[in-house]
């Protein structure tokens, strides 16, 4: 009896915590904390190190948004979320912001009602074969028995991809990268499907990674981008413009390196207004006037974020691409800071 | 001479509905359900009002929409642009299926090692006992992990059987072939439901074997009586056994002649084998690992039922001079498994709860399908769990309902 | 009558036993060899032993402790055996064993959680052992529904006191109203006052205090809580909730209110006839559709709630168990004493109840501690799903048996233990009540 009594005092202390209210931003700021949800574990793009400190390239967007918002990179709870969980978690006011490589589709935005504030990753289906098997396109693999983590929009690619090229397969759904990893390796499927950028990673960590290859077909769209709930703009707004000033900064040169500097005041009009020393998109936004200065000093700009955690200097390894700026034949493209 | 008055009659009071013990037990129980159903207002009541600001509604339409995801290991045909319904229909099937499976082999399995444990010989009763004690002190969802990467590792490759004669039963690291029973003059299969999402076929074949063989037995029946009225009349009994054999296995041999009986095995094309019936490493290691761990559970069970019975029926049976294995099947398990049989139905009952686990190994059950992909591509929660506890609240009265009927049977009747 | 006697005289030289029958042999060929199908049984369960060893000795001992990625295990492997395959790399639990042990609990206060399961133990020795055990560590265990979260969850002192001090003030004005409105209503008036004072009084009550007084310790967010101390809490916040819940509904279940026994029985079935794992989808997914609007409290707390609900089915079935094994006569001399139900439950049936009972409940806490790996489905950081956590570190990518075999010894000599004790008890209750 007498701990049912305490877990609901503790209950009724954390009611006052959570609450969807009206303002998330005026949430954020009374808490002090970022609650944002992340995955729980996956190479790149979200994991705790020994110490339980959360990197990563999602994570890096958190921290972005902690350091524009509340002035510290580190005031972010990062909540692990499922493929199951994340969006109930963010619909229910548990967090804040998801960034936990979402795809962004019609029927999440409009049906699930979550705003997608941009695109931090554009990622497509892939396919991974052993090289001994001697296959060159994922046309040829008819009849193969192929991998798949579940609980995301790639068995649905998969199974559209195999139908409309009118061959057959054999899905073996996993949960978790690391037995669909297990099992590839143990050669009990053909093929490993999932993202392009998780191919690269699990590719990384094989003891002979040049033993296989990733076939050429990208077979979906995979738009990853952070998202908040519908109907609250303001925040919307907040996390959106964060995501575009690592982007702008890029395009600007403006690094986490010189970003100081250049906060003093510059001779180009708009990194001044991104950072704070001309105009006042800060106070627009509701925040301050340096809030972009401290999302990018937070962990570098959109390339210094790439390059740290998923980049070719990475154990991952994962090429610019798509990913680059549009100006290097990127789709990477910020609205102008005006 | 004394007469025997009424008490006088208490007018009725407010404070009588507390202190009355007459008027009490109705008192808490009004009260208790005016709780109940203040709760279960106060539930529903929140739920509207979430729902509501969430912008949703509670529907059930998904389930005509095509579910998009493809099912390996299945019952009925199922493609991926069947809806979600049929989708669910095929995990239940897949539940109920590896659910069976499991409680055989657990009680197989169980009962052996429970009596292997009492074994005489030292090395046996001890690895039996490092088995139990092993698999019982370690997490299922663990084992189940284990047994799959254990089978897809220690399985040799498909291309590893070019060129060589496979045989009946093929073993590989995709799973098991074992041969199918085809018929070259089939009968047929008989349709239910169209093609609406219930649809399922029937085959014929299968009636007809299933017809014959209850022919055979009832007639094999009948001889039976007779030989017993000749014995009670004559004293003598009748060699009847060849009567009995030859009347339900010459009708059999009939059929399966008649319809072109053969068994179809599994042959290497591409990347895998095809043909055969194929079950999956997933369906296996979730059969294996849900058997495993359960029966250590039986093992203790029946062990202790064992014990439970007196030492004297042992040394009695002796003394009437069975061997010691007929000491165990003809006297001590008999009476051990009135001991025996309440626990095993929860361990059943387990056994088909711990399946929802095969997530962990992607064996598409109801899980991976209503509350997992199903629940994912939708995002109707609500209504995915809801029904996902019914479906399983319903398995799992019927088989406790079952298993009681069974065990009110067995039971000892007692003055 | 000759002299010739045929009955010897006097007693032969006793001889050893024949060296087939003693010592190694003697009892290799009783308990190994004794007939044809145990001497096979013998050979092959000795081969089976064998092979199994020749695979996992060589795994574990020929295996790299020291190594700080899996690229340097395999480097090491390489130039020690020429071959990476066969090989444990158990460096991975030497550089992650502390967060598999206590998730991402702060570094510093790891201390606070190695005292909270002493104390633990200490608040059960009581019960557990109780003829060996200080009456005093009694007190302790009155306490410890208190300390437990405050050490735990850190924060201001006056929170758990203030909430203790409910319980003593609705102590008090039973005890007030007893005397003068009798006992059903100083039952309703003591909850009452309780409720009054957690519900509207202990906020204002502990802000003031802890602005007069603010005495504390760190506090440390649920959201910290990970691995095998999860999984641990979990068992017993679980368990101990669950008790008190667990015997309101075997006596409802046992009672003649036809309603109330009907609500007990309804809700028993109904958890028992659901895996774990949907409960654990409704914590995570649907407990906050559930609550009032606004409503928000972190996915632990709410995991604990399911698995107490979870537990306290359960539980209710173990304590029906006791309840049914006691003599009908204890109900009958209790009856004869003139006590009314409250005082004969508390009194009478269910001290007894309760210790046949221990040996099942110890029993239901292995079964929901070894349950508690399922959170990681739901994305928890119990031990299995730091275990991912740690594979999507790049350093460790690609790991696989080292981590879940750390994890099954860990399990196992935890359940292991609990279980021989509770075999102990067993026995020990036995000879109590033999006839």
């Amino acid at each position: 009896m007498n701990k049912s009594v305490i877990l609901g005092a503790a209950t009724v202390a954390c009611l006052s915590a959570g609450a969807a209210a009206a303002g998330t931003l005026d949430d954020v700021k009374a808490r002090g904390k970022l609650n944002c949800g992340v995955a729980s574990g996956l190479v790149g793009f979200a994991t705790p190190d020994a110490n339980g400190e959360w990197g990563g390239f999602d994570v890096a967007v958190c921290r972005a948004v902690a350091a524009a918002v509340l002035g510290d990179p580190k005031a972010v709870e990062f909540v692990p979320t499922t493929g199951k969980t994340r969006f109930t978690a963010l619909a229910s006011g548990e967090i804040d912001m998801l960034a936990r490589n979402t795809t962004w589709t019609f029927s999440r935005d409009v049906d699930l009602k979550f705003t997608f504030v941009g695109v931090n990753y554009y990622d497509g289906q892939g396919f991974m074969v052993p090289k001994e098997l001697g296959v060159s396109s994922a046309k040829e693999l008819d009849g193969a028995t192929v991998c798949i983590q579940t609980g995301t929009t790639t068995e649905l690619n998969l199974a559209d991809f195999f139908r409309t090229n009118g061959i057959s397969y054999e899905p073996v759904p996993i949960e978790t990268n690391a037995e669909a990893q297990q099992q590839y390796l143990a050669g009990a499927c053909d093929v490993y499907t999932t993202d392009a950028s998780g191919l690269a990673a699990t590719r990384a960590a094989f003891e002979a990674p040049n033993d296989h290859t990733v076939l050429p077909e990208i077979i979906s769209k995979e738009p990853l981008g952070p998202l908040v709930r519908h109907g609250d703009n303001e925040w919307g707004d907040v996390v959106r413009w964060t995501l575009n000033a690592l982007i702008t900064a890029e395009e600007l040169g403006v690094t986490s390196a010189n970003v100081a500097e250049m906060a003093a005041g510059t001779e180009n009009p708009e990194v001044n207004r991104l950072l704070g020393s001309e105009g006042s998109l800060g106070e627009m936004l509701g925040l301050d006037a340096e809030w972009a200065k401290r999302a990018v000093m937070a962990g570098g700009n959109y390339g210094e974020v790439f390059e740290k955690n998923i980049g070719e200097n990475t154990p991952i390894g994962l090429a610019r691409g798509l990913n680059a700026q549009y100006t290097d034949g990127g789709l990477i493209y910020s609205p102008p800071f005006r | 001479m004394t007469t025997l008055t009424d008490p006088p009659k208490e007018s009725f009071r407010l404070s009588m509905l507390i202190y009355d013990t007459r008027y009490r037990s109705a008192t808490i129980q009004v009260v208790a359900l005016m709780g109940f159903m203040l709760a279960a207002a106060w539930l529903i009541d929140n739920t509207i009002t979430n729902l509501e600001s969430l912008g949703k509604t509670i529907t059930f339409g998904f389930f005509t929409e095509p579910a998009g995801y493809d099912i390996n290991q299945r019952l009925l045909d199922y493609q991926s642009r069947d809806t979600h319904l049929r989708a669910a229909l095929v995990g239940l099937l897949n539940t109920l299926t590896v659910a069976v499976l499991g409680c055989i082999t657990a009680t197989v399995v169980g009962v052996l090692v429970g009596v292997l444990r009492l074994s005489k010989n030292w090395i046996v009763a001890k690895i039996m006992t490092v088995y139990v004690e092993i698999f019982r002190n370690v997490p299922v969802l663990l084992w189940i992990v284990l047994v799959f990467a254990l089978v897809s590792e220690s399985t040799p490759h498909p291309k590893t059987f070019k060129g060589v004669d496979t045989g009946a039963v093929v073993v590989t690291n995709r799973g098991t072939y074992l041969p199918e029973f085809l018929f070259s003059n089939s009968l047929g299969d008989l349709s239910f439901f169209g093609a609406s999402s219930l649809r399922f076929n029937v085959s014929l074949d299968l009636i007809a074997f299933l017809v014959v063989l209850f022919g055979g037995l009832f007639v094999s029946r009948k001889i039976k009586r007779s030989a017993d009225a000749v014995q009670e009349a004559t004293g003598i009994r009748p060699a009847t056994w060849w009567k009995r054999l030859a009347v339900i296995a010459l009708p059999i041999a009939a059929l399966l002649y008649a319809l072109g009986f053969h068994l179809g095995y599994a042959e290497l094309k591409g990347f895998n084998f095809k043909g055969g019936t194929h079950l999956r490493n997933s369906l296996l290691a979730l059969w294996l690992a849900l058997s495993l761990y359960t029966a250590a559970f039986i093992a203790e069970i029946v062990r202790g039922g064992i014990l439970a019975i007196s030492h004297g029926q042992t040394e009695a049976a002796g003394a009437l001079g069975l061997r010691s294995g007929r000491i165990m099947s003809l006297v001590v398990l008999p009476q051990a498994l009135r001991v025996i049989i309440p626990p095993m139905i929860s361990n059943y009952l387990n056994l088909t709860k711990n399946s929802s686990l095969a997530i962990a190994v992607g064996y598409m059950d109801i899980t991976g399908t209503l509350g997992g992909i199903t629940m994912n591509q939708t995002g109707r929660e609500l209504e995915c769990v809801l029904l996902l506890m019914a479906v399983y609240l319903i398995i799992s009265l019927s088989i406790s309902g079952v298993m009681n009927v069974y065990n009110s049977r067995v039971k000892l009747v007692e003055r | 009558m000759s002299d010739t006697s045929f009955v010897r005289t006097e007693m032969l030289e006793q001889k050893e036993p024949p060296a087939s029958t003693i010592g190694i042999i003697g009892w290799m060929r009783e308990n190994l060899f004794s007939s044809v199908v145990n001497s096979i049984l013998t050979i092959i369960s000795l081969l089976l032993v064998a092979y199994i060893l020749s695979g996992l000795l060589p795994w574990i001992f020929q295996s790299s402790w020291n190594a700080t990625s899996l690229t340097e295990c395999r480097e090491i492997f390489t130039a020690t055996y020429g071959t990476t395959h066969g090989h444990a790399c158990w460096g991975v639990v030497n550089d992650r064993w502390l967060q598999l042990l206590y998730g991402f609990y702060p570094d510093h206060l790891y201390w606070r959680v190695n005292l909270t399961l002493v104390l633990t133990l200490a608040a059960l020795a009581p019960v557990l052992f109780s003829e060996k055990a200080p009456r005093q560590l009694l007190y302790l265990t009155m306490a410890y529904p208190f300390l437990m979260p405050w050490l735990l969850w850190g924060g201001s002192i006056w929170g758990p006191i203030v909430v203790a001090l409910g319980f003593v003030i609705g102590y008090f004005v039973y005890r007030v109203v007893t005397e003068a409105a009798g006992e059903l209503i100083a039952l309703i008036a003591g909850v009452a006052a309780a409720l009054i004072w957690w519900m509207v009084l202990s906020g204002v009550v502990v802000s003031g205090l802890d602005s007069v007084l603010p005495i504390g310790i760190e506090a440390v967010e649920s959201r910290k809580f990970g691995g095998f101390m999860l999984a641990v809490l979990l068992g017993i916040v679980a368990i101990g909730v669950s008790l008190p819940i667990g015997i309101v509904l075997a006596l409802g279940r046992q009672s003649d209110l036809l309603i109330v026994k009907a609500i007990c029985v309804g809700f028993i079935e109904f958890i028992r006839g659901v895996p774990l794992i949907t409960l654990l989808f409704v914590a995570s997914l649907l407990l906050n559709v559930f609550m009032p609007p606004g409503t928000n409290f972190d996915i632990i707390l709410r995991v604990m709630i399911m698995m107490t609900l979870f537990s306290a089915a359960y539980m209710a079935e173990v304590i029906r168990g006791g309840l049914a094994a006691l003599p009908k006569g204890q109900y009958e001399g209790a009856d004869s004493l003139g006590l009314n139900y409250w005082q004969a439950q508390r009194l009478i049936i269910m001290p007894q109840a309760l210790k046949i009972s221990i040996p099942g409940i110890v029993s239901t806490f292995i079964g929901i501690f070894k349950d508690t790996t399922l959170v990681s489905i739901i994305g928890l950081f119990d031990v299995i799903g730091l275990s991912t956590a740690i594979r999507a570190d790049t350093a460790w990518n690609g790991i696989y048996w080292e981590l879940f075999a750390f994890i099954a010894v860990l399990f196992f000599i935890v359940c292991f233990s609990m279980s021989r004790y509770s075999m102990y008890l067993e026995r020990k209750l036995q000879t109590g009540h033999k006839r």
